[in-house]
């Protein structure tokens, strides 16, 4: 479902990416790992279109689809998620006001009806039961006076509402606890299926414990250094980065 | 580096395509102002004798006042000489005969502020469609004038009420914005022309808002607006000024006055949507509004409450402000102000606590995109006399491209040691991280905009009357996409 073929991106005159490839089937689950700075979140920002990326070369295939020739709203609406490691406040907006227009534009481009009030309630509460969030976050303002870990949630939150084809979930770990953490992991483990792949981000091997990933990947000064099993993230955390780099 | 950066600089400088244009057949004086344009005003509006020696001595001190120059804002000299202060009501024979005959652009304004097919060529200046024919107007307005009758509820033209009620208009006219207040508030009491009255008696809660739509078939306002809104001792209204419509008129210069009055225990709520002609992109032919708005919380327990819109003309100088006369009395202004293109704003209140134990709340929310700038300029003043004064004020900037501006100018004056004022002012940007963030939902980037700008506007949309709020929104939105479609 999704070709990565020597990606080289350039940021602020930075050569950050150098030749990644990367292929992911449907129902598949990847994890990239890697120290600070290799360009782990690069990538997953590249694959959602944030502006400010130079593609110096390379291709991303999509389902079929050049990915890089579409824009961000369309990559979402043919239904690329991506979990920010720092997600956004938008002050004044409901949180359920603006999933739902989420939920509705990518429903609309799929040619389906919008979504009716009452139906996207239930929608809404079920997935919030599952992620053991507080509802009163629900019709707060999108991440605002949100808690670190509440954000976080909030993501997957977003995720399991919308349903996406493939998930990106970049560095959805970092700062949160351990209870959380577990929550999170069920909540994406619940939505694994064999037409949704996902793709972990992480520097810490402690969430694949929750998530296991079918592969798993270390990226290095931009390129994938080397790919295994759930047994690499293991050996990583005994012997550390440098080890995987010699490999 | 970014198209995202781009798309924000394009929205933001999209053409206005919500302007129309009605030709006036004009039966006027020639340009210019001198006592004799003023006499002729007043005799044709058949006006008693102490109106014209009021409109007098208001151009005589007029003469001896100078343009203020203090505001944030660039425009070139306005020629006074230049424009006619009089012209007899237009007969619209060489009107658009049917809504096929307007701009289709403008329609789909229209129809995106779900705005009703009869209103739509009402506003579009159908002929025929204003006075009566499709739409029973005369009988709308008459059934509304009869219920509000019935509980001594006046409502009607400041030129009928200088002929019904010269006595309530003699009283209050000029006693919250004296005729030498300022020089566009000299100017417009010299030549008005028409406006609204309205007078709530004792005790009485106005049973429906209030809004010029319901006397669409008064004489048409000119370019000097004169509104006066009475409440008498425990009486409550809630006044709606203007229309989301786009509105574009000949007369590029417009200097209206508003005055309010709350007597003991009263409430005044003034909303305003204010949505004229921006000028093109380069900012030539669009509207220069200079307006004086006061309400005078002149009893006990009264209230106040100004809520604006402001989304169009070319120049706003505008400060709605309160007079805190009364003990107990409360003062709010609740502001969006939205300047795109090279539009400028210098808007923004005026606080004056004189009785005891008042209060009075201040929430601007200014919004600049494309060259627009933005200021906003606000006065509390706690008199020696106000004990225990209370102010908040909350004033907040956004920022959409970066070719805007947006400016703070408060000014706080106490003379009271008991006064408690707090001020916070913030000031963002719409970022691309939030823009990014929509995106990513898979929420386009125009819509993305609105419901941002919207989200930061909730504070002031959630004071305006229900349905008002819900156009009032659907302008902003409409406002920044700029390309409808």
């Amino acid at each position: 479902m999704l070709k990565i073929k020597n990606l080289h991106v350039k940021a602020d005159g930075k050569h950050i990416l150098k030749g990644v490839n990367l292929e992911v089937k449907f129902g598949e689950v990847h994890s990239i790992m890697g120290p600070n700075g290799s360009g782990k979140s690069t990538l997953a920002q590249v694959l959602a279109g944030r502006p400010g990326y130079e593609i110096v070369e390379g291709e991303v295939w999509y389902k079929g689809e050049d990915l890089l020739e579409l824009a961000p709203e369309e990559r979402a609406r043919e239904g690329i998620f991506l979990a920010f490691q720092y997600p956004v406040e938008i002050p004044g907006v409901a949180n359920t006001y603006f999933l739902r227009a989420a939920l509705n534009a990518q429903r609309k481009h799929r040619g389906e009806r919008e979504i009716e009030a009452g139906e996207f309630l239930k929608l809404v509460k079920e997935k919030a039961a599952m992620l053991k969030m507080d509802t009163s976050l629900l019709s707060r303002p999108v991440n605002e006076g949100f808690s670190g870990g509440e954000k976080k949630r909030n993501e997957i939150f977003h995720m399991a509402v919308l349903e996406p084809v493939l998930g990106i979930l970049d560095e959805t770990d970092s700062g949160l606890d351990i209870d959380a953490m577990k929550v999170v992991a069920e909540g994406v483990t619940s939505l694994r299926s064999p037409d949704r792949s996902f793709i972990v981000v992480t520097h810490y091997q402690r969430l694949l414990d929750y998530i296991v990933p079918d592969y798993v990947h270390v990226l290095s000064e931009g390129r994938i250094v080397k790919s295994g099993d759930k047994s690499l993230a293991l050996e990583l955390e005994k012997t550390g980065y440098a080890w995987a780099n010699k490999g | 580096m970014s198209t995202e950066k781009e798309d924000l600089q394009r929205l933001a400088e999209e053409e206005y395509k919500h302007g129309f244009y009605t030709d006036v057949e004009a039966d006027s004086l020639p340009p210019g102002l001198n006592e004799d344009v003023i006499a002729h005003i007043s005799s044709v509006k058949n006006e008693p004798e102490w109106l014209l020696e009021w409109r007098l001595k208001a151009y005589r001190s007029w003469l001896k006042m100078k343009e203020p120059r203090w505001a944030f804002l660039r425009y070139p000299e306005i020629d006074y000489q230049d424009i006619i202060y009089y012209s007899a009501p237009k007969s619209q024979k060489d009107g658009p005969q049917s809504l096929d005959e307007i701009d289709p652009e403008l329609l789909d304004t229209y129809n995106k502020l779900g705005i009703p097919l009869v209103e739509q060529a009402m506003l579009a200046g159908v002929v025929g469609v204003a006075v009566d024919a499709v739409f029973d107007s005369v009988s709308v307005a008459t059934t509304f004038r009869e219920k509000l009758a019935e509980d001594g509820i006046i409502f009607c033209s400041m030129s009928e009420a200088v002929q019904d009620h010269p006595d309530l208009v003699r009283e209050y006219i000029g006693s919250v914005v004296p005729i030498t207040d300022n020089f566009f508030s000299a100017l417009n009491s010299a030549v008005f022309t028409d406006g609204s009255f309205c007078y709530i008696p004792k005790g009485v809660r106005c049973p429906m808002e209030l809004s010029t739509y319901f006397r669409i078939n008064a004489a048409k306002t000119g370019q000097f607006e004169r509104t006066l809104v009475i409440a008498d001792e425990g009486s409550y209204v809630s006044y709606l000024e203007g229309c989301t419509a786009p509105v574009r008129d000949e007369n590029q210069l417009h200097a209206a006055v508003v005055e309010l009055v709350a007597h003991k225990d009263a409430t005044i709520k003034y909303s305003t949507v204010q949505n004229w002609y921006p000028g093109d992109e380069n900012g030539v032919g669009g509207i220069f509004n200079f307006v004086t708005k006061r309400g005078k919380c002149l009893g006990d327990n009264s209230r106040i409450s100004w809520t604006q819109v402001e989304t169009g003309s070319a120049i706003t100088w505008k400060y709605p402000g309160c007079i805190l006369q009364g003990d107990n009395s409360i003062g709010e202004f609740y502001s969006v102000a939205l300047t795109r293109r090279r539009q400028q704003a210098d808007t923004g209140t005026k606080m004056i606590h004189i009785g005891k134990n008042t209060r009075s709340n201040i929430v601007s929310k200014g919004i600049s995109a494309g060259r627009g700038h933005n200021a906003y300029r606000g006065l509390v003043k706690i008199g020696k006399g106000a004990d225990n004064a209370r102010n908040y004020t909350q004033c907040d900037s956004m920022l959409i491209g970066d070719k805007c501006g947006a400016h703070t100018f408060p000014y706080i004056e106490v003379n009271n040691p008991t006064a408690n004022m707090e001020h916070e002012a913030s000031t963002t940007k719409i970022g691309e991280d939030q823009m990014f963030f929509c995106q990513q939902r898979g929420i386009s980037p125009e819509d993305a905009v609105s419901m941002i700008v919207n989200g930061f506007c909730k504070e002031v949309f959630k004071e305006l009357p229900m349905e008002f709020a819900v156009e009032a929104q659907k302008l902003l939105g409409v406002s920044l996409e700029g390309s409808v479609g």
